[in-house]
């Protein structure tokens, strides 16, 4: 099971608390895209073993989404964030390659 | 107008700790930018409170404010005055972009009461939250078992707990069987 710490709430809190929402910082590709775009942002998932970036919403607290920063594998949690950005900041980051040395996922590492 | 009545008209049942539901209770949800100089002195004004800090309760006689999130307060008053009470929010806050409404009658609030840990003991097993670390002057939205809510101690050994009055039967069968006699577990000391 995850334990999770909302980063508006401040409460660390177990998964059932929580809900997941998702592959984290896609980019929308709508009208005006081409097929293979929109067919990459509307089908198209990560599915790593190890590092992966999702969205959460403590569902059950304050309501805020967030995005988390975790391993699939060993079900660490590397840390969470601010929903508002559009890729991890350098902390999350950094923690990320001090214990996973060479990660990478998507365009980031 | 017809007339108000709770949830469960006063439900009482007692086990480990007495559980009684609290019949009417005014509460008002307000939202707005807690950053702002303006929210802070309406907040100050209307209900003699600061603005609570993260998850804490700020008590001013029958009033209460409580921390919902970051943008979100519980405000508990006396269920006679929460209209006049959010007409005064609308007024201080007219200039700010925010939502007061009254919410009293979508709620129910129990209480619980009786040995601390008790009572601590018997939210512990419906709620995925560490109760060791929890005492007055807190609040906390969590889960009750299949179902929202939220709960904080006015003071040690007394514990309110906060729902939506559709579920308002199932917590109280709940903590009922929570509370059952001779189901203590005693890990809280």
């Amino acid at each position: 099971m995850l334990t999770l710490t909302c980063p508006y709430c401040g409460v660390s809190g177990e998964e059932t608390e929580f809900h997941a929402g998702g592959e984290a910082h896609l980019k929308r590709f709508i009208s005006g895209s081409t097929d293979a775009e929109f067919d990459e942002y509307m089908f198209l998932r990560e599915n790593p073993k190890g590092v992966h970036f999702e969205r959460w919403r403590h569902v059950y607290g304050c309501g805020k989404w967030f995005h988390a920063a975790r391993d699939t594998n060993t079900l660490e949690v590397f840390g969470t964030y601010s929903a508002q950005v559009s890729e991890p900041p350098k902390e999350i980051k950094d923690k990320i390659s001090a214990k996973r040395p060479g990660w990478s996922w998507r365009n980031f590492k | 107008m017809s007339k108000a009545v709770s949830a469960l008209a006063g439900a009482k049942a007692s086990g480990l700790v007495a559980i009684e539901e609290r019949g009417l209770q005014g509460m008002i949800t307000l939202r707005g930018d807690f950053a702002s100089a303006a929210f802070k002195k309406a907040v100050k004004a209307v209900l003699g409170v600061d603005v609570p800090g993260q998850r804490a309760v700020a008590v001013q006689g029958e009033k209460a404010v409580a921390w919902m999130s970051p943008d979100e307060l519980l405000v508990m008053v006396p269920h006679g005055e929460a209209d006049a009470i959010v007409d005064a929010l609308s007024e201080a806050l007219k200039a700010e972009h925010h939502l007061a409404v009254n919410v009293s009658d979508a709620r129910a609030v129990f209480r619980l009461s009786g040995m601390d840990a008790l009572v601590r003991e018997v939210i512990a097993k419906v709620a995925p939250v560490d109760m060791a670390g929890f005492g007055p002057g807190q609040i906390r939205r969590t889960r009750i078992s299949q179902v929202a809510g939220a709960f904080w101690q006015p003071e040690a050994g007394v514990l309110d707990l906060v729902c939506f009055r559709s579920v308002a039967q199932y917590v109280f069968d709940l903590l009922k069987v929570s509370a059952m006699d001779g189901s203590e577990v005693g890990h809280l000391g």
